[in-house]
């Protein structure tokens, strides 16, 4: 039987193209950030509708929206630092997968959505982000006092929402890691899936150098012991071991990501590539 | 706490919308303690500013009137209208009394 023919007729604009950067050191460094918080977001709202229960489902989702808010203040700053009049949403939805500049940990699956589908389970969202919200909570902590007004302005904000994103997932990191065994067993796993990824988190590099030469902000690598302090003691109290530290570097902030960026990307960007500028 | 095995204990919810006001009851939620009660009544209660504190307190510690009692306890009450405060001679600059 032939398919219905409004299902072979795309709408116009179908294929938008995709926009090219010019990636300058300080637009690689804001767009680390952002891309971190857009695809951490993203990964959160895959919970809606699905979560443990009602009000952890409502807690995932909010915590998602003010990574999502970060990400879209980021993002127009990023358009405006690079000056080709790009808006948040293209910048968002129209880039090719390599300009994407995020932590490779935050796009790799946490919500299992069936039997066959890759990723984790509860223990790994929350220990996710709890190892994110204490890490961009050093971050926006120090990018309070940027050189870039509108950075400092951005980060002021948003050390509010990750204080409150740490102490949640915090919190539940305490209850799984010493409740019940089968809690700790998971939560052990989602450590020991997480914890390579976070070697990333603190790889100095040439825009670091530029970022701190400029005063933009802190080089990845400052803050690292601020970081290990506070998630070290909260596992600590959660009966949990630090796992060895390995030598794999995950290399998302270069823009080489993981097998999994492709399909939250295709998810993500389907309807600004099916109807560019669209709005509702 | 008598809950079915694996139900979180139901917690009443209770928001001060702003500093001077009362904490007004809002609802109730589950939670597995009360410092994540706090927290979630955060993300349900509060999520359009509702509120500046939030208190929670086990449903199972609120002892309540027994609604078939209404009758003998609260009835009694309709026929002693001198209770209110209506007859008393009011100065014209007490407006809103």
């Amino acid at each position: 039987m032939a398919p219905p023919t409004a299902l072979l007729s795309l709408p116009a604009g179908a294929g938008t193209s995709s926009i090219t950067l010019q990636l300058t050191p300080p637009l690689r460094y804001v767009l680390r950030i952002a891309d971190t918080c857009l695809i951490h977001a993203q990964r959160l709202a895959e919970w809606c509708g699905h979560g443990p229960v009602l009000e952890e489902d409502i807690a995932l989702t909010n915590m998602a929206l003010d990574l999502l808010g970060q990400a879209r203040s980021l993002l127009s700053h990023a358009g405006r630092l690079e000056g080709q009049g790009h808006d948040e949403d293209q910048l968002a939805f129209l880039r090719d997968e390599r300009d994407y500049l995020n932590l490779t940990l935050v796009e790799q699956p946490m919500r299992r959505s069936s039997a066959h589908a890759p990723g984790g389970d509860f223990a790994d969202t929350v220990l996710r982000n709890f190892l994110l919200a204490t890490w961009l909570k050093t971050l926006w902590t120090r990018l309070a006092a940027s050189s870039d007004e509108a950075l400092a302005a951005i980060a002021g904000k948003a050390v509010k929402e990750a204080r409150y994103h740490q102490q949640h997932a915090g919190d539940w990191v305490l209850r799984l890691g010493d409740g019940t065994e089968e809690s700790a067993a998971r939560l052990r796993a989602a450590l020991d899936r997480a914890w390579p990824y976070t070697h990333e988190m603190f790889r100095r590099d040439a825009v670091d150098a530029a970022a701190e030469a400029a005063g933009l902000g802190p080089g990845r690598d400052a803050l690292r012991e601020a970081w290990l302090a506070e998630v070290a003691a909260v596992l600590a109290a959660a009966k949990l071991v630090l796992p060895a530290d390995t030598p794999f570097l995950s290399t998302g902030t270069l823009g080489r990501h993981s097998e999994h960026m492709g399909f939250i990307l295709a998810e993500m960007q389907s309807l600004q590539r099916q109807y560019p500028g669209g709005r509702w | 706490m008598s809950t079915s095995a694996g139900e979180w204990p139901l917690w009443e919810v209770f928001v001060r919308p702003k500093a001077g006001l009362d904490h007004k009851h809002c609802g109730s939620l589950h939670a597995p303690d009360a410092k994540m009660a706090v927290q979630l009544a955060r993300e349900v209660y509060t999520r359009r500013q509702e509120g500046t504190s939030v208190w929670v307190v086990k449903s199972s510690d609120i002892t309540a009137s027994d609604p078939g009692d209404k009758g003998m306890l609260f009835d009694p009450m309709e026929d002693k209208v001198y209770r209110h405060p209506t007859f008393y001679e009011l100065p014209d600059s007490v407006n809103h009394m």
